[in-house]
């Protein structure tokens, strides 16, 4: 009986830190994930003047939207909105990305919440967030 | 019952025993790691939207790299 709880112990102790290590870090830097960051950062400077006009807003659900179509002019309203859907892309891209890399595309959606939640706090202010019922609020 | 019929039960359980042991562990790891998400979207955010001196770091490095 000793013997088979002792193996028992020592395969126990033997896996606590593997488990420890999974808790510890997310993997974020695969070729993937770099290259999606970096389109994204390129973007941003294309973006931040409709974030501050607030014709986009940060959106609850990691995304961004178009909330106002009007603080853009006419004529670079139909670029703005091909923005807005480059950059919606890049993000499912990149929360889908993290989530495989670290073995587990079942997290996508936890990841998107985990990063919705953040966008919103590190928006800067001026800029229009979603709240959780779904209004603009202006921070 | 002997001593013997007692170890053949306990070898009879062992890798059921084991096999609970195991799942314990994997269940553990399947739990998704918040605080790693969080502390991971921090530094992409960080990087995308230029709000610390951490995206020129990067920029840096790669112009030694291209030299």
């Amino acid at each position: 009986m000793i013997p088979v709880i002792r193996k028992l112990l020592v395969l126990l102790v033997l896996l606590t830190p593997i488990v420890a290590t999974a808790q510890g870090n997310l993997e974020i830097n695969t070729p993937a994930i770099s290259a999606l960051k970096n389109t994204m950062q390129a973007r941003h400077s294309q973006l931040a003047p409709h974030y501050a006009s607030g014709a986009v807003g940060v959106a609850r659900d990691g995304s961004i939207a178009m909330r106002d179509a009007n603080a853009v002019p006419l004529a670079q309203r139909q670029a703005v909105t091909g923005l807005v859907a480059a950059e919606n892309s890049d993000r499912a891209g990149l929360y889908r990305e993290i989530a495989r890399a670290n073995g587990h595309p079942e997290w996508e959606a936890e990841v998107r919440n985990t990063f919705a939640q953040r966008w919103a706090d590190k928006a800067q202010a001026g800029w229009y967030v979603q709240n959780a019922s779904g209004q603009w609020v202006q921070k | 019952m002997t001593t013997g019929d007692k170890r053949m039960r306990i070898e009879r359980w062992s890798p059921v025993l084991a096999a609970l042991g195991l799942s314990a562990c994997v269940t553990i790891n399947i739990y998704f790691p918040a605080a790693a998400a969080e502390k991971a979207a921090d530094r992409i955010i960080d990087e995308v939207w230029q709000l610390k001196n951490g995206a020129k770091v990067p920029a840096d490095e790669q112009h030694k790299e291209a030299k």
